[in-house]
């Protein structure tokens, strides 16, 4: 991890060295500087230390698609890549994402407009795997981290993992198929 | 719901984690991975006012046995880290630790949540907690005054509450012996919930036949307990269904909104000899 910078007058970078401890109980709004990489770009964000992952991914960064439901890491809509693994960006700080590479589902698409279609999404397209698509980003990305580490994974193990995240309108089955078949066309593209 | 505000600092190394929390004292909270934690700062049922982030302690970050046969666990290593460690790293020896990895909440949780950070957390049904005094586990913590192991059946005082100073750090898990014939088992109303009731046994298994063992359960007291009435079923040459029925006759379950203590006793019945046959199978 990188140490912040504390520039905008916060005591963030405390370690062996200095102890700037305000001994005052009310703490004011303290504001901190962070970088955060995410989608393979550098951003550098001004906030209070409360602000979660998802909340500065949505309300500073302008990265909209990675949806909040719950704020206590119930339902899995949050859910992003840190590091390739699927993370409740809902259940860590900003802070604590400095250093680490984030993905969200704006990173799935391609193409100027960003209308090309990943596999994954357009499996999830083709399988009915969404109605309203409140849950769908964090379930792309849920699979995305799974299939990235388990390219093997059993229709078995796919119907375990999906269960991290709440979707009320599908009843889960098409969403499976489609992170099943997505699974297996991968497979198959590697052995050609 | 959004945390109350707090100042945010970053411990470089260990020295500088202790040396932050004496100075901050109650008024901080530790945090590793934030799976329990910041759950309960959305809820503003936590409101501390500084937090120490012991993340880029990567000397915490470690898995594996000692020379003594030790599995030894960093307070950082994750729940994940656990659950695919490649073959040989936990062996037969402690292959009931690794398994017991899938009963922790969801992938996504298990990518972020530590073995530190839930000991510490102490919830009464944590896997964790009930795999440490199942397995007579100690646990490593640093502070101002030194270094100190405290034994798992020391450690959990009540709902939340350890024998943890505030200004001190858990460091390191022990477990101290291989346990190859133990298994954790759990109940709850859906996979990756809160458990009901679990159970984790750990057998002493000579030849064909089983001599003895530690029963634990969790979900069942304040915190997680051994039941020295089931281990003495063990001990005597019982069967399983028998030591299952002294461990749900011993203790006195909650009742409460997730179960009755009736229903409770029947969890512990089942969960227990199910636990044995577990245990004896690997």
């Amino acid at each position: 991890m990188t140490d912040t910078d504390t520039d905008a007058g916060t005591d963030s970078d405390t370690g062996a060295d200095s102890l700037p401890v305000d001994s005052s109980p009310v703490i004011g709004r303290e504001l901190q500087l962070i970088t955060l990489e995410v989608n393979g770009e550098e951003y550098e964000v001004i906030t209070e230390p409360r602000r979660t992952l998802v909340d500065i991914l949505r309300h500073e960064l302008r990265l909209t698609g990675t949806h909040v439901g719950c704020e206590h890491g119930v339902c899995g809509a949050c859910t992003v890549l840190l590091d390739g693994r699927p993370v409740r960006a809902c259940l860590m700080f900003a802070a604590q994402a400095e250093g680490a590479a984030i993905r969200t589902v704006e990173s799935l698409s391609d193409g100027a407009d960003g209308s090309e279609l990943s596999d994954l999404q357009r499996a999830f397209r083709s399988h009915h795997g969404l109605q309203c698509g409140f849950c769908t980003p964090g379930f792309l990305m849920l699979a995305e981290g799974f299939l990235a580490e388990r390219p093997q994974a059993t229709k078995a193990e796919i119907r375990e993992v999906v269960a991290a995240n709440l979707c009320r309108c599908t009843g889960y089955q098409s969403i499976v198929e489609a992170i099943d078949s997505c699974a297996a066309a991968r497979r198959e593209g590697e052995e050609k | 719901m959004k945390p109350a505000p707090f100042r945010y600092h970053r411990a470089r190394d260990l020295a500088g984690a202790t040396r932050l929390l004496a100075e901050l004292g109650e008024d901080a909270k530790v945090i590793a991975g934030g799976q329990s934690l910041v759950a309960m700062m959305n809820f503003r049922l936590a409101r501390p006012q500084h937090l120490i982030d012991i993340a880029g302690l990567r000397e915490l970050d470690h898995l594996g046995t000692d020379a003594d046969g030790a599995l030894r666990v960093g307070a950082l290593t994750t729940h994940h880290t656990v659950e695919t460690a490649p073959p040989g790293t936990l062996g037969a020896e402690f292959e009931v630790i690794r398994a017991a990895m899938g009963w922790i909440g969801h992938l996504p949780i298990r990518t972020r949540g530590t073995a530190g950070g839930s000991v510490a957390h102490a919830d009464a049904t944590a896997e964790w907690c009930l795999l440490a005094v199942a397995l007579d586990a100690a646990f490593l913590v640093h502070g101002p005054r030194g270094r100190r192991r405290i034994a798992a059946g020391d450690f959990f005082l009540g709902p939340y509450t350890t024998a943890l100073d505030p200004d001190e750090l858990l460091t390191e898990i022990v477990f101290p012996r291989p346990a190859p014939y133990a298994a954790l088992t759990e109940f709850a109303a859906r996979r990756g919930d809160f458990a009901i009731v679990s159970a984790a046994v750990d057998l002493d298994v000579q030849g064909a036949s089983v001599r003895g063992g530690r029963v634990a359960l969790g979900g069942v007291a304040p915190v997680p307990v051994r039941v020295p009435e089931a281990e003495e079923v063990l001990a005597g040459g019982g069967s399983f269904t028998a030591c299952a029925a002294a461990a749900a006759a011993a203790v006195e379950p909650p009742d409460d909104a997730n179960g009755s203590a009736s229903y409770r006793k029947q969890l512990i019945a089942t969960l227990v000899r199910r636990a044995c046959e577990e245990a004896v199978s690997r």
